[in-house]
């Protein structure tokens, strides 16, 4: 049965990562990207940063979040490698 | 040295690595030629998969593409860059602790069909030969721009580099040389963009010089925002690819179609564990991340260093066509920079209005081979541009070379015809069949059929509608069976090669268009590169209808899912 638990973290922490993955490039990136275009950080405009630079930064943290998240739970229901 | 020595010079000496490393990699064994002795660092696979994805299309074409698109260019630093948080969360770990050679057996495995596998081996045939036809041209351009031989002498000379490393060392030497070839393009993409961002703002990380500052006070992009819409074309950091729902699509397909092209995934089979996986897709991402980060600075730079060269604030200042820089002569020469003097004033005008505009050609593909050129940077830079795009070219086609190589020998050889061969014998025909997919891509490359320049659209939109959804589906869904995940690939692929086909021709044959009375992009709006997205949807929606009203997954295979779902070996 643990499996089973293990496998709903691993799937609940994939949706939680995968929000922030869908927000920082659909939702600012090109849904509302000319509302965030009124802010500007220096020279670029936010929703254009977000589209060329921000998200791209936002997916390696991503991964390594969910890859350190991953190594915790994996050793809490002790299905580690050994 | 002059240009010419220079280049010889450096392409001679990462040749020269290519083929010490050739010798060094050899692979003995089945298990070495397929997924290196599968004890790869997870940071050396991340340099490796970097190399592997980053093509020609990614070093050269990209920056011109977004240099001309402006904000609408954004899809593919998206696109191309989120696929790897699908593939480090959804795909990765858990194929590599099935511990397949290849991303056809998994689907075997998972769907126990022989069918379902050799569905797998024809997508990823497709998608594979046609993207190697676009690396073998790449090779044979950058040959013919830079050393200035023929076409056909530079297609030869990088056949048989790879041919030396992919042969000998499968997976292995591929791996070792994609590394020294990541380093190497890095450096050659990096170092110019250093320069110009430098020059242009005064901060040397073009990541930041991007939104600085120019010399007289306006940041960089409202500078270039002022100069293009003034000439008459769209505003740079607004303009956006036909509409929020294409470019919305757009982003979503290639994410998916990169999570899904196998010779990305394979390269996760190399390492030693599902915790190295996982850490390897972000090192892989750091990696790509470099690249693909500078690539909006080198665009914006490059278009405006473009237009201000020509380009005057009163139309009487502007530059003369007999005063033309070196650069422009040299591109001229290669056919993919022209002028027309239209009103014969001898001044050029480079504007967004058709009428006026007299630089009727300026191929988007220069901007980042002929940047350091327009920026006036020394020689030595121009060469390391040339050694670093062949590197692109070259890593990439190995890693394709091996996806195609491993489904003949491994899947269709030994899964399919002759399952009794021995070991030894299939490595002789893994290289075999190396040989083999050298020599097709080699023929492509001599004679690009019509189909070739659809690539882009066919491998991402063969691979999203595919193989992405079928894989993912074996891992999260225990109840997929194969009636299911075998009408789904067949409906996402016949979903998404009709679209293509009824915009671009079947095969890519203009002439066979059959749009008929329908406009152009009917659906919701969305190009043909943009469907593979729907066509998974549609996949994903067959697959679960089929399922619903045919057999159970055996429990054999049930046992199998809860095993590749942990890390631990029962």
């Amino acid at each position: 049965m643990s499996n089973n638990e293990y496998w709903k973290a691993n799937v609940a922490l994939i949706l939680k990562c995968l929000f922030i993955w869908f927000v920082v490039s659909y939702l600012f990136g090109i849904v509302f990207v000319d509302a965030l275009n009124v802010i500007k950080i220096g020279g670029y405009k936010l929703g254009f940063w977000f589209a060329q630079q921000g998200s791209i930064y936002v997916f390696v943290i991503l991964v390594f979040y969910y890859a350190k998240s991953m190594g915790k739970i994996d050793e809490k229901f002790n299905v580690h490698e050994k | 040295m002059d240009l010419q020595t220079l280049t010889v010079l450096f392409v001679g000496i990462t040749f020269a690595i290519y083929i010490g490393i050739a010798f060094w990699a050899r692979a003995s064994s089945t298990r070495e030629f397929y997924v290196a002795g599968g004890d790869i660092h997870p940071v050396a696979n991340g340099m490796a998969t970097a190399a592997d994805w980053m093509s020609a299309a990614s070093f050269i074409s990209m920056a011109g593409l977004i240099a001309f698109y402006g904000y609408g260019g954004s899809v593919f630093l998206m696109g191309w860059t989120g696929g790897y948080v699908l593939l480090a969360m959804l795909l990765a770990p858990y194929l590599r602790k099935h511990g397949s050679f290849t991303v056809p057996e998994f689907i075997f495995d998972r769907y126990y069909s022989k069918t379902a596998r050799v569905v797998a081996v024809i997508c990823l045939i497709i998608a594979s030969v046609t993207y190697v036809i676009g690396q073998m041209k790449g090779i044979g351009v950058a040959f013919s721009r830079f050393l200035e031989v023929e076409y056909a002498t530079g297609l030869v000379t990088g056949m048989v580099i790879v041919a030396f490393y992919a042969v000998m060392g499968g997976m292995k030497g591929i791996t070792y040389t994609q590394i020294a070839q990541y380093v190497i393009m890095i450096i050659a993409y990096t170092i110019p963009a250093v320069f110009i961002s430098f020059m242009l703002t005064g901060n040397p990380i073009p990541q930041l010089g991007l939104g600085s500052e120019m010399a007289d006070g306006t940041y960089l992009l409202d500078k270039l925002d002022q100069v293009v819409t003034q000439l008459g074309f769209s505003e740079y950091t607004t303009h956006a690819r036909l509409s929020t729902t294409n470019m919305f699509v757009y982003t979503l397909s290639l994410m998916i179609g990169t999570a899904g092209l196998p010779h990305v995934i394979m390269r996760f089979f190399t390492v030693s564990s599902v915790k190295a996986a996982r850490e390897s897709a972000g090192w892989a991402l750091v990696f790509i991340a470099l690249l693909y980060t500078t690539a909006p600075a080198v665009a914006a730079m490059a278009r405006l260093n473009l237009m201000t060269t020509i380009d005057q604030p009163t139309q009487a200042q502007n530059l003369a066509y007999v005063d033309r820089p070196a650069w422009f002569k040299n591109w001229e020469k290669t056919g993919l920079l022209k002028f027309e003097d239209k009103n014969n004033d001898g001044l050029i005008q480079y504007t967004g209005d058709k009428k006026t505009n007299e630089m009727v050609k300026v191929d988007r593909d220069i901007m980042v081979l002929a940047n350091p050129e327009i920026a006036g940077l020394p020689n030595w830079v121009i060469a390391i541009v040339a050694a670093g795009g062949l590197a692109a070219a070259l890593s990439t086609a190995a890693g394709l070379l091996l996806a195609i190589a491993s489904s003949i020998s491994h899947d269709l050889l030994k899964g399919v015809w002759r399952p009794n061969i021995s070991e030894k014998d299939e490595l002789m025909y893994s290289r075999i069949s190396m040989i083999g997919a050298i020599l097709i891509a080699g023929y492509y490359g001599f004679n690009p059929p019509d189909f070739a320049a659809g690539t882009v659209a066919l491998a991402f939109g063969l691979a999203a509608s595919s193989l992405f959804p079928a894989l993912m589906m074996g891992i999260f869904s225990k109840k997929m069976n194969k009636e299911g995940a075998i009408a789904g690939m067949l409906s996402g692929i016949g979903i998404t090669l009709l679209y293509v086909f009824q915009h671009k021709g079947i095969m890519f044959v203009q002439s066979t268009s059959f749009l008929g009375d329908m406009e152009p992009n009917w659906f919701l709006g969305i190009e043909p590169n943009a469907f593979g997205a729907i066509g998974a949807m549609v996949n994903f929606a067959v697959a679960f209808l089929v399922m619903s009203r045919t057999e159970k997954v055996p429990k054999e295979v049930e046992k199998m899912i809860e095993n590749i779902r942990i890390p631990a070996s029962n």
